[in-house]
């Protein structure tokens, strides 16, 4: 800043903010021993009546509505959509889905309300699991006022591949309002993947919502695990080509105020899935621990052992970790800026026998080839 | 609207025209207040008939709630963050969060979450900000849009307490009475320069009062383009100069009959008189200076330090002597004005500095703010105005080469002392 200010620009300047502003770092008054904290033990900020800053949050007193939202956050975790499943006369085995795209006000932050575009009707959109080999099979049907299609991350033809422009002609590609289409393909490769809207511009319709999970399972499967899907993701609600609130699966803070039950010395295994738009980069550190990390979840090896990862839009991996003491453990984006607006939360670990099932029922599924199983 | 409520004359009766007369009419049966109220009745009538029928043909509103919210004022205490704001659009708004420096940090509403139009709430945010350092602050409402606040640089906002009130009042009498009273201290030579260089102090005091007038008018611009555009925002300042305008030629008008009158003796055409405008005009201006100090300072925005007071001293200085310069008059120097008339004079133009820092300090409203800065320009134009047939050589003329090097004087020597408060 310009030591050189001039008498009104520091007098209009001070009025013109409503009196907040100010002047120069060499005019102010300093206390010998230099900047210290404001809120120091002893001030207003320690009184009663107030908490404190202990960390980022939202106001006291308000939470968001699921029900009205449609869908919760914590049991969005571990709610894997294995579709309806026919075996075919190849042998193979055929999995069905509906998807329905529909415009809907979601709550994204206590008391801020989002008009999303979603997959039926939650942000992200259900969490497809298939396994290695499978028949797909999902019937798109866009309720939304908006043109839409479903892009899968996988290996397809271009008819399948969800691209507006490629396929019209045989009802593909870019699919009206009020239009369907069912795409059709093979789960291939194993790994952890995604789904989302490919209409342009893209960065609208990706923000919006349209977007979800798609885990394709190696065939022999993966070792027994507490399984979650963490969709990273962030809402531009002033429509400024910024995201205000931060999020892993959309409500900012949430496994603050609920943190995710976890058994201690239990194998941990999280779907992670970076959709962010807007800004280039997201990660994904966890407090006291350190997890396997495995790359788009591509191979059965881990490429390294870390706490720390980062991801682009679209990347994806798949993370596996153990806690070994009990206690409350953050895991939050090491951007800061996203952690402390939105995408933080704890693990709460604790003995086997103490925590609440309730929660992590949806874990506990049959697999046919066995992978969750208490 | 118009066609349909004034009432025409009959043909046969001629319009009536400029001066010749009062209005005659075919209306010339009904008292003259049913023909005023007349309009009145028949626009309250088709407005209740619009709102009753719910605004036939416009239909319902499209598009999203408008929202437009003003941050008044900002106040710091340790580990707090205090915002007041202003709701300027039509529709009401919803606060729901608050973000410091990209961070959510909780906050209480004293005034409820909800603002309605021109309403407004108090936000009390808990944050641990650090002197010094800058801050940004959104607010997200319930739609998702943001309102933006900016802390250039963080500093405690002083209690508004007794001692605080004892502070800003030494600032203003810093800052406006004793430099101002000084400045008067040229009396003595004014009254013993030559008759001709009158008209050159009384140019030099218009240049000055010029420049002043258009810093006002500056200040009060900038004010008012922070401050609630439903409330007037720039009209305020013009509004503001209008008023204080107007009033004083009122005045000047309602003294000069009095004059006329035999009640009023000489005053309201002597010097003393003209010195008497030009205080209360550099009152008005030292009014908006004194709010403009007292709330830079209420946020620690102005850490002032000796040689800014010093500067602002040394710059008031010259106010002084624009007061005086009218007393240099055809009377002569036999008669001296008295001292509690100078007195008198001195605290009209500088005790003003002292309100204002009070004001400023205690209850900033950017607003009030700039209807007084305007109310200090018109203040000054009137002066101006009354000023400047002092200005005038034997000829009639104001503008000569005294006049004009007078003129010329004055706004460099206030522009010159100007760069004293430059820091």
């Amino acid at each position: 800043m310009s030591e050189r200010l001039s008498r009104r620009r520091m007098l209009g300047g001070a009025l013109a903010a409503g009196a907040s502003l100010p002047v120069v770092h060499g005019l102010l008054p300093r206390d010998s021993g230099g900047p210290r904290p404001a809120g120091a033990a002893g001030g207003p900020a320690a009184h009663e009546g107030h908490d404190g800053f202990v960390h980022a949050g939202f106001a006291p007193g308000r939470s968001v509505d699921h029900r009205a939202n449609g869908f919760h956050p914590t049991e969005l975790l571990r709610d894997f959509d294995y579709g309806r499943t026919r075996r075919l006369a190849s042998g193979r085995l055929l999995r069905e889905w509906e998807i329905l795209a529909e415009d809907r006000e979601i709550e994204v932050a206590p008391g801020v309300k989002y008009e999303a575009w979603t997959y039926n009707g939650r942000v992200p959109g259900p969490t497809l699991r298939a396994r290695e080999g499978d028949r797909l099979r999902i019937r798109f049907v866009n309720g939304s006022e908006h043109p839409h299609t479903i892009h899968f991350h996988g290996i397809h033809t271009a008819l399948m591949d969800g691209m507006p422009g490629i396929g019209e002609n045989r009802g593909g590609g870019q699919i009206e309002p009020g239009a369907e289409f069912t795409y059709e393909f093979d789960a291939e490769p194993f790994g952890c993947h995604l789904y989302h809207c490919h209409v342009s511009p893209l960065a609208s319709h990706l923000s919006r919502g349209l977007y979800g999970a798609f885990v394709v399972d190696p065939k022999k499967g993966r070792p027994e695990a507490d399984e979650m899907v963490m969709v990273m993701n962030g809402f531009d609600t002033n429509f400024d080509l910024g995201n205000e609130v931060y999020a892993v699966n959309t409500v900012g803070f949430h496994y603050v105020n609920e943190p995710i039950q976890v058994r201690r010395d239990e194998l941990l295994r999280i779907y992670l899935v970076n959709v962010l738009e807007f800004d280039p980069l997201n990660s994904f550190h966890v407090h006291a621990n350190f997890f396997q990390h495995y790359p788009t979840g591509t191979s059965l090896e881990p490429s390294e052992l870390t706490d720390t990862i980062v991801q682009g839009q679209g990347q994806r991996a798949i993370l596996e970790m153990k806690f070994p003491f009990d206690g409350d453990y953050m895991f939050h984006a090491h951007v800061s800026e996203f952690a402390e607006l939105g995408w933080s939360g704890f693990f709460r670990v604790g003995d086997p026998a103490r925590i609440n099932a309730a929660s992590a029922a949806a874990l506990y599924c049959d697999l046919p080839w066995g992978a969750g199983r208490a | 609207m118009e066609a349909a409520t004034r009432p025409e004359p009959p043909a046969d009766v001629p319009r009536p025209r400029g001066r010749s007369g009062p209005p005659t009419g075919g209306t010339s049966g009904l008292p003259v207040w049913l023909l005023g109220l007349i309009p009145l009745a028949l626009i309250a009538v088709a407005i209740g008939g619009f709102a009753l029928l719910g605004g036939p043909g416009l239909g319902e509103r499209t598009g999203p709630p408008v929202e437009e919210v003003s941050v008044e004022r900002t106040v710091l205490r340790p580990g707090e963050i205090e915002l007041t704001l202003r709701n300027d659009g039509p529709d009401p708004v919803e606060v729901a969060q608050v973000a410091v420096n990209d961070t959510f940090a909780p906050f209480v509403a004293a005034g409820g979450e909800e603002i309605g139009r021109l309403g407004s709430t108090t936000l009390t945010v808990t944050y641990p900000w650090i002197e010094g350092e800058a801050y940004e602050i959104f607010i997200l409402t319930s739609s998702g849009g943001t309102v933006d606040a900016e802390i250039p640089v963080a500093a405690e906002t002083p209690d508004a307490d007794l001692s605080f009130f004892g502070l800003m009042a030494l600032l203003g009498v810093y800052v406006g009475v004793i430099p101002v009273s000084l400045g008067m201290l040229w009396l003595p030579f004014v009254r013993r320069i030559d008759a001709r260089w009158v008209a050159a102090l009384i140019a030099f005091t218009v240049g000055l009062l010029a420049l002043l007038g258009i810093d006002a008018a500056l200040e009060g611009l900038e004010i008012a383009a922070a401050a609630p555009g439903a409330f007037g925002g720039a009209e305020l300042v013009f509004a503001g100069a209008l008023v204080a305008y107007l009033l004083l030629a009122g005045i000047d008008a309602w003294l000069a009959r009095r004059r006329a009158a035999g009640a009023g003796g000489g005053f309201a055409q002597g010097g003393l008189y003209l010195a008497l405008l030009v205080a209360i005009g550099i009152g008005l201006h030292n009014l908006g200076e004194g709010l403009a100090i007292g709330s830079a300072y209420a946020t620690g925005a102005l850490a002032l330090g000796a040689f800014l007071v010093v500067g602002f001293a040394i710059h008031n200085t010259t106010e002084g002597l624009a007061i005086v310069a009218p007393l240099r008059d055809g009377a002569g120097p036999g008669a001296a004005p008295r001292l509690r008339h100078l007195a008198a004079l001195g605290l009209i133009a500088g005790a003003p500095a002292v309100l204002g820092a009070w004001v400023g300090a205690a209850a900033f409203d950017p607003s009030l703010a700039a209807l007084l800065f305007g109310v200090g320009v018109g203040a000054i134009a009137r002066v101006i105005v009354q000023l400047a047939p002092a200005m005038r050589d034997g000829e009639g003329r104001t503008l000569h080469p005294l006049s004009v090097a007078g003129l010329l004087a004055g706004v460099a020597v206030l522009y010159l002392t100007g760069l004293l408060i430059s820091v």
